[in-house]
């Protein structure tokens, strides 16, 4: 019992050390295949330069979805959060016929496949005679990351005591009132942190975004796909190692201001 | 005409009444035809056991709940039509309900500013709150930054600088420590009598409603048992629940029967004669006396001073203050005899033979 106990601890930090290195190794060997030189990409590089992230930030697909995507994720991210809130707030306090259907419908992501979403959402528009505009896009998004921001605001609220409530319209607060004073500054967190989960996920979105953009409307993943087709290059690499580096910069931020642990609601409220 | 006036002088100094008051939950009424009547100023405590429905109570006069039929007026209006921020009602939680985002003081201007009082004016009152809960100094610490002691003052300050109609505290000492606990009850009865506000007051601590109520409404099962002053509820029990939940107390089984003006009640060879007016309820068969450890007293055995029943001393139960004789009566009854020396530990040994007076003035049959 006693060597189990001692042993316990080191097993324990081998498999963390081991997960953590089979999560990141992909993206080191990536980061690294984007230093090479040859115009194949190879790991490891025998001879190194930059030139491939200077072609990942001049190569102009990739500029266009850059701009596309951050458009697109902006909007979906936003909506997310108006709509996801409202639902949360909804599956919180009503209970209707089908309430608990819907809760776990919603608040369960990846029930509905992306390519599904993609093809489903494509045959509608174009059976509406809607064309493949940003619009399109923006609600395919919308849909995916919904389920985020909602499960992101529901844990928020019900982190919330439901007191605080009863204590604010006992002192003359109109349930708006109690909204805007009392809810919303403490969903601030929670809000937050749906918005910035869903602007990410939106942002790397590729399965479903594939059907419903064209040439114009094209984001990053897309261009980047695009991209494989025709050439093999590290331009690909560069452009990976520049999004994790510039997400590891938003989460740092995100973190640093807003409390990461009270973003993700890992902690309870106090 | 003069019977119509006095009714009216009488209806003009309730500040709360609940008129048959009705609210279940599913199949269970956890507010059963409840009705009762508060005086301007007075403070009235519900008291009774987990689940019998004090909470409930409380809610619908807050408007947090709504009866299924009965009436509720405060100051003789009916406020079944309005929500909660539309009565005039300050509550106090047990957990505080704090807004944790603001200050202490906004915390306890935001009544204030709901009813659009000025911004000097708010700070002045908010102020004098927080004089009153003697933390004047804490109006720009965030709640979480206070004891709970303190918590629970601002809590206090907060829904009195409304001056409400009516304030409400539901169990607001459970989550103090003792001590604390003796202190905050001291200082809610002087600040309650200093601004003279209609109080209810829920605990399921009897020593605390005892000492702090005007009046207190023991409650059972949605009902209140009896409303009344804690001296009259400690000695005059109007029924079997409420004797057996207030203090200890003994309960012997015996028969009763009728005599004439008398009720005979008998045990085994003992055999009690009590006015017919201090038994509630015609009838013969199995009762209950009711009498509290003391009202009893050891005395020696077989003498005519021995009026309940001769016994011997089963246990001794030392105290502090006094001293419990347990005593296996010759009839088969258990008693809890209270001394109030202890020299009754020497005088009574275990094993030793007594009898037992009781102040049948004291007693109650039901
Ligand atoms: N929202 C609710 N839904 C269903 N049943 C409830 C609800 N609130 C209270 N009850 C039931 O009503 C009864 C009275 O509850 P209440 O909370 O008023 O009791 P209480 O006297 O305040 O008890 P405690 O001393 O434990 O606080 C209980 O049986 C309880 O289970
Ligand atoms: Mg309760």
């Amino acid at each position: 019992m006693r060597l189990a106990d001692r042993l316990a601890r080191p097993v324990f930090v081998a498999i963390v050390a081991l997960v953590l290195a089979f999560v990141t190794l992909p993206s080191l060997v990536v980061v690294v295949v984007a230093f090479g030189d040859k115009s194949i990409m190879m790991f490891p590089p025998d001879a190194w330069s930059l030139r491939w992230f200077e072609r990942a930030l001049t190569y102009p697909d990739f500029r266009k979805g850059m701009v596309n995507g951050l458009y697109i994720s902006a909007w979906a991210s936003l909506l997310a959060v108006a709509v996801g809130t409202m639902g949360a707030y909804a599956i919180d306090r009503f209970r209707f016929r089908g309430s608990a259907l819907l809760e776990s419908l919603l608040l369960s992501p990846l029930v509905i496949p992306h390519f599904t979403l993609g093809v489903g959402l494509l045959i509608l528009a174009s059976g509406l005679g809607l064309s493949r505009g940003y619009a399109v896009v923006v609600l395919c998004h919308l849909i995916l990351v919904v389920p985020f921001v909602m499960r992101s605001v529901y844990v928020s609220l019900k982190n919330i005591d439901p007191m605080l409530e009863r204590a604010a319209a006992s002192l003359g607060a109109r349930p708006l009132t109690v909204f805007l004073r009392i809810h919303l500054p403490l969903l601030a967190p929670g809000l937050a942190g749906g918005w910035l989960f869903a602007f990410i996920l939106s942002f790397n979105e590729f399965t479903a975004t594939l059907f419903v953009t064209n040439n114009t409307t094209q984001t990053l993943p897309v261009a980047m796909y695009n991209y494989v087709r025709e050439y093999a290059d590290p331009t690909m690499a560069a452009l990976s190692a520049l999004l994790i580096g510039i997400t590891a910069l938003f989460l740092v931020v995100a973190n640093r201001f807003l409390g990461l642990d009270r973003i993700l609601s890992i902690g309870s409220h106090r | 005409m003069s019977a119509a006036e006095t009714r009216q002088g009488a209806e003009g100094d309730v500040s709360l009444s609940v008129d048959r008051v009705v609210k279940s939950f599913g199949d269970a009424r956890a507010v059963d035809d409840v009705s009762l009547k508060v005086r301007r100023g007075e403070f009235v405590t519900l008291l009774g056991p987990s689940g019998c429905g004090k909470t409930t109570l409380l809610n619908l006069i807050a408007g947090f709940l709504a009866p299924e039929s009965g009436e509720i007026f405060i100051d003789g209006a009916p406020i079944s039509g309005l929500s909660p921020f539309e009565r005039n009602i300050g509550v106090v939680f047990q957990n505080y309900a704090l807004f944790p985002h603001m200050t202490v003081a906004e915390n306890v201007g935001f009544g204030l500013k709901m009813r659009k009082v000025g911004k000097a004016e708010v700070e002045r009152r908010v102020q004098e709150a927080l004089e009153m809960v003697r933390l004047p100094q804490m109006g720009d610490r965030r709640p979480r930054q206070l004891s709970g002691g303190q918590q629970q003052r601002i809590a206090l300050a907060r829904a009195l600088v409304i001056r409400p109609q009516l304030i409400l505290l539901d169990e607001p000492f459970s989550a103090i420590d003792k001590n604390l606990r003796a202190e905050m009850q001291v200082e809610l009865k002087t600040i309650q009598r200093q601004v003279g506000i209609t109080t209810i007051f829920v605990t399921h601590d009897q020593s605390e409603a005892l000492s702090m109520s005007d009046r207190i409404a023991v409650m059972s099962q949605g009902r209140v048992q009896q409303l009344s002053e804690p001296i009259e509820l400690y000695r005059r029990p109007a029924n079997s629940f409420v004797a057996s939940f207030i203090g200890e107390i003994n309960r012997l089984a015996c028969t009763r029967r009728r005599d004439a003006d008398c009720v005979l009640l008998e045990h085994g060879a003992v055999r009690l004669r009590l006015p017919a007016a201090r038994v509630p309820g015609e009838g013969t068969g199995d009762s209950m006396l009711y009498v509290r450890p003391e009202a009893l007293r050891a005395v020696d055995p077989g003498t005519p001073e021995a009026n309940l029943c001769d016994g011997t001393v089963d246990a001794q139960v030392y105290q502090g203050t006094h001293v419990d004789l347990i005593v296996k009566a010759d009839n088969g009854w258990l008693l809890r005899v209270r001394e109030p020396g202890f020299d009754a530990l020497e005088r009574w040994p275990v094993g030793a033979r007594l009898g037992v007076h009781a102040d049948l003035a004291e007693a109650c049959v039901y």
